[in-house]
């Protein structure tokens, strides 16, 4: 044993005795580091003794998660057993944690009493878990997860059975959650934010992770705020502030730790949210350093080991006349959780002049982002593929100058620094003739290139040809590039199809049939499965996304609120000044006393500078506030009214006239048919807006020919026409039939409008629709097709159960008054 | 730091994640302070460069906000116009301290209440 005999050497040249001597407290990880360094550079210059308030020896901390899963044993994760301590005469004082320190008698007493001596003292006392003091915190079965205590805990309840709930959904909860998994527990994960371990994920690889997490059996619950863990003296369940109450013997808290500063805060030093040290480790007392979580250098407290290791060897250096310094650390992070490879370092958050290169490979679930600033890494997030990580992080920490590999990067190290680097095109020109090139239609090069020399020259052609890059995309860089190496000059590098926006390869009708094939359900599942070149997309695909998913899974897509336009988000209309204009629905356009009492009693006590009467019939209150709009829906509620959706993409209005009741050329009741139509359809979503309107007889005074959807009452029955616009472009209706009653005038209308919310792309009226597919197209699937149409028919009905709640009444009880809401100010603490 | 020049307007997540909330300042410019998708905060004021639509109403895009009034696109970190528009809205100073938004108060800009 080399080291312990040049230590035995050393030892020899000063007694015991005669050292000066260093008192450790805290047996943990930074502590005893902070020693073995110590002991590297200089085993004969202290006698150590170390206090731990746990009872064992040191182990690695990082480790109790393999524990806690069964991979390992306590002993395999001992770092330093009994025979180190004894071998470098350290007095190891374990289950005894130090409870003050006496800076001017330069002493340390601990819980039993004992009075220690230093010359030098070390804090390396850690972090606490943090209890979220909700009631029933206290609760028998509420534990947090730090150290082997917290483990034999679980284990325990692990073999009782039952169900256990994780509070945090960050990288401690989430390897707690996956231990009492694999030992057999029902987890719920129940995470404050949208995203799992959001501090180091972005939504991108939230969503593969929480999928994967889900796959696993597990049950995760974003944006879950606890209100109470229930239980008479055991735990039994949580209660969320939504009302859930989930079943649970066992309750994890893992929402975060804080500096254990207490004995040095009474001991007089200086504290911040850790104890403040210098570069090199020293607190405000030269006497008394400090390492590990604990500390606060430079405003960073750290809640890693990388730091610790750092920092420890500052502190060796500086306790043995060398003094090098701390300069801080940058930390990456990887999960522990077994077949589940996450990697994150740096910062993606990027800031000004920031790129994001992105990678997605649907089919191998990796997706991977690189943040790159001024030809240098700044960050990564890595999911499924994390091979890479090291490389990247060393990178960045070394902040080399990546522009020569930089078209290369994403693809890794072992692809940007060997082979045909810097040219993808000479890449692909290298691969074998049967590489493959799609994964999803296992399509080789040779038969890609079959494609294009028999005559497919564009991306397009080469997907209907021979289905390369027809599913996923993502090897469209791929086939773009064999299209580039095949046709030389002759490729222009145009596509048929107009993609979506710049984020992606596809264009809307392929993107709306994966969703179904697929049945995605939310925007960064569609940007993952889809290969989104962008993190997050843009103000071009999200809209459309969210509709897209919205019409598909009616009920079960999540919909994003920051995916809509301001309007719908608002539901109102915004000015030109900012303010909204709000517009209450009028059924067909009639109206009451009671409801135009409350709109004349809105104007006046909200000052809305006007009120008018819109081309759609119906009133429009101009000028409200935003911070006023869930008072003013209030009292509109209050007179039985509901929200318009002037703002939406949307049913608009259902303009009507008299009819047969009062004119004397009517021939239906055009009027009850209006009202009996827009109580069928307000509230549904549409790829734009869409307006209906029945006239009872053909002098048409309802203005039906230039509406979406138009009803012209004849005396034998009702014409239906589609497709007309009175906008921008005038395009009068096309006569689609004619039915015999108001039930298959109803019918018939709502087949229409299911068949346009699933066909026609995002912003796209029903004009350019019928144009771009026919009206032909359209008769023979309303008309013809009996089963078709009663199919598109039940499909509206189902999507009309989810969506016809009123909006305003939600804001109106308080829902999202954030919204509605400036932030407050106040002086920083 | 010397003390008022930051002003603390709440936490991180009080913003939604790609969304924003503004700031009444008495007696000076409405600020909208952004959290971008992946919690980047930025804070402008809440003015188009174009004809001053409200920004804070916008979709918030990677760092950018398409203005709600007339789809101009907005880098959240210089407050400039991108693509063919040009102009540029005035950024203020954000940091964050302990998972709260601090927004420099430039003595124009703000006298603390
Ligand atoms: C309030 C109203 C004008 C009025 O005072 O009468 C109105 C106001 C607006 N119309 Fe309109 N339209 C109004 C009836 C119409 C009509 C008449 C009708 O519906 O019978 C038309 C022609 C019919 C049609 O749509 O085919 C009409 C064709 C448009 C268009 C052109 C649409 C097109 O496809 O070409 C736009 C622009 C757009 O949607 O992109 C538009 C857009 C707008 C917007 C929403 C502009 C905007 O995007 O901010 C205006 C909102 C003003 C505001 O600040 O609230 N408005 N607009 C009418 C509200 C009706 C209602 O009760 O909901
Ligand atoms: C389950 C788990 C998994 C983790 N996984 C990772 C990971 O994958 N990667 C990573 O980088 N980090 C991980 N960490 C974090 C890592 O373990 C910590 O950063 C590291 O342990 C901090 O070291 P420390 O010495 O500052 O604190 P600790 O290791 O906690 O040591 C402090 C010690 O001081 C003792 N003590 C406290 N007060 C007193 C007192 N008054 N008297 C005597 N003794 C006292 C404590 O009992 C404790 O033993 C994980 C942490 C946990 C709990
Ligand atoms: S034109 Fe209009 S108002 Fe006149 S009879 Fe026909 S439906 Fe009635
Ligand atoms: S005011 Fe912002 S784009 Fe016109």
């Amino acid at each position: 044993m080399d080291g312990f005999t040049r230590t035995m050497e050393r030892r020899a040249a000063l007694p015991l005795e005669a050292r000066e001597h260093l008192v450790v407290i805290g047996n943990g990880m930074a502590g005893c580091r902070a020693v073995e360094e110590l002991l590297a550079r200089d085993a004969g210059r202290y006698r150590v003794t170390i206090f731990g308030a746990e009872p064992h020896v040191n182990y690695n901390r990082i480790m109790l998660s393999p524990v806690l899963a069964g991979e390992k044993t306590f002993d395999q994760i001992v770092i330093n057993d009994r025979a180190w301590y004894d071998d470098n005469s350290i007095e190891l004082i374990v289950s005894d944690p130090v409870e003050a320190i006496d800076r001017a008698e330069k002493t340390v007493t601990a819980r039993s009493g004992r009075v220690v001596g230093y010359d030098r003292l070390l804090i390396a006392t850690g972090s606490d878990p943090v209890i979220i003091p909700v009631p029933g915190h206290t609760l028998d079965g509420v534990i947090s997860f730090r150290d082997m205590t917290d483990v034999d805990r679980m284990v325990a309840a692990a073999d009782a059975g039952g169900d256990a709930v994780v509070i945090g959904g960050g990288l401690l909860g989430l390897e707690a959650a996956h231990g009492l998994t694999l030992r057999g527990m029902k987890v719920t994960v129940i995470h404050l934010m949208p995203t799992l371990m959001e501090r180091q994920l972005d939504e991108a690889a939230g969503w593969l992770l929480r999928s994967a997490l889900e796959g696993r059996g597990q049950t995760i619950v974003t944006g879950g705020d606890t209100a109470e863990i229930v239980g008479e003296t055991r735990v039994e369940g949580v209660r969320l502030k939504d009302g859930r109450l989930i079943p649970a013997s066992l309750v994890v808290m893992a929402v975060g730790i804080r500096p254990n500063v207490r004995l040095a805060r009474e001991a007089g030093l200086a504290v911040g949210r850790g104890i403040h040290v210098d570069d090199h480790m020293a607190t405000s007392d030269p006497a008394v350093l400090a390492v590990g979580e604990c500390v606060e250098h430079e405003g960073q407290v750290y809640g890693l080991v990388a730091p610790l290791w750092d920092m420890c060897r500052a502190l060796a250096d500086g306790l043995t006349g060398r003094h090098t310094g701390y300069r801080g650390s940058v930390t990456s992070t990887r999960l522990k959780v077994s077949g589940i490879d996450v990697f994150s370092a740096g910062d993606f958050s990027g800031g000004e002049g920031a790129q994001d290169i992105v990678l997605r490979d649907a089919s191998r679930g990796v997706y991977k982002r690189v943040v790159v600033r001024e030809d240098r890494i700044v960050g990564a997030v890595l999911y499924g593929d994390t091979g890479d990580g090291g490389w990247y992080f060393d990178l960045m920490r070394k902040a080399e100058d990546i522009s020569a590999v930089r078209d290369m990067l994403i693809f890794g190290q072992a692809f940007a620094l060997g082979g045909g680097a810097g040219d993808p095109n000479a890449a692909v020109a290298a691969l074998s003739d049967d590489a493959e090139i799609c994964g999803c239609n296992g399509v080789s090069k040779g038969r890609v290139v079959t494609a294009i020399t028999e005559g497919a020259a564009t991306l397009d052609a080469v997907r209907s040809g021979c289905k390369a890059s027809a599913s996923c995309g993502s090897c469209t860089g791929l086939v773009e590039s064999l299209l580039a190496v095949t046709l030389g000059d002759d490729y222009g590098g145009e596509r048929a199809v107009r993609t979506m926006c710049k984020c992606t390869s596809f264009g809307h009708d392929d993107v709306r049939r994966e969703i179904l094939a697929q049945a995605m359900r939310s925007i960064p599942e569609v940007m993952q499965r889809l290969h989104w070149s962008t993190p997050d997309g843009c103000s071009t695909c999200r809209p459309a996304l969210n509709y897209y998913l919205l019409c598909a899974l009616p009920g079960e897509y999540d919909d994003d609120q920051q995916s809509r336009f301001v309007n719908e988000r608002m539901h109102a209309n915004i000015q030109k000044d900012g303010t909204y204009s709000v517009v209450p629905r009028m059924w067909g356009g009639v109206t009451s006393p009671r409801e135009l009492r409350a709109i004349a009693d809105v104007v006046e006590k909200y000052d809305a500078p006007l009120v008018k009467v819109t081309g759609g019939q119906r009133l429009d209150i101009f000028g409200i506030r935003k911070a006023d709009l869930p008072a003013v829906w209030a009292d509109l509620n209050a007179a039985g009214m509901v929200s318009g959706h002037a703002y939406g993409k949307s049913l608009r209005t259902v303009k009507t006239c008299v009819g047969s009741d009062w004119c004397r050329f009517g021939t239906q009741d055009s009027t009850g048919l209006g009202i009996q139509t827009e109580r069928m359809t307000w509230g549904s979503w549409m790829p734009h807006k869409f307006k209906i309107a029945v006239s009872g007889c053909p002098r048409n005074c309802a203005e039906a020919t230039i509406k979406d959807f138009g009803v012209i009452c004849v005396d034998s029955g009702y014409e239906l026409h589609v497709g007309g616009n009175g906008g921008i472009k005038v395009r009068v209706t096309d006569l689609l039939c004619k039915v015999a009653t108001e039930a298959e005038a109803l019918h018939y209308c709502a087949a229409f409008i299911q068949l346009y919310r699933e066909e026609a792309r995002y912003l796209e009226r029903t004009a350019p629709w019928i144009e771009r597919v026919g009206l032909e197209t359209i008769r023979a699937r309303i008309v013809d097709d009996a089963g078709g149409r009663d199919a598109l028919a039940a499909r509206f009905h189902h999507s009309q159960r989810f969506s016809q709640d009123d909006p305003w009444a939600a804001r109106a009880n308080g829902a999202e008054s954030e919204q509605h809401r400036p932030l407050s100010l106040t002086e920083p603490a | 730091m010397a003390a008022g020049r930051w002003i603390d307007v709440g936490r991180v997540e009080d913003i939604p994640r790609r969304g924003a909330r503004t700031v009444v300042i008495p007696g000076g410019d409405e600020i909208a302070v952004f959290r971008a998708g992946d919690d980047a905060v930025f804070a402008l004021i809440n003015r188009c460069p174009h004809k001053g639509g409200p920004l804070s109403q916008g979709i918030v895009h990677g760092h950018s906000v398409a203005c709600p009034l007339h789809n101009w696109n907005i880098a959240l970190a210089t407050g400039e116009a991108q693509g063919p528009d040009s102009g540029c809205t005035p950024t203020v100073e954000v940091r964050i301290t302990d998972g709260r938004i601090l927004i420099a108060a430039a003595a124009t800009l703000i006298e603390m209440v």
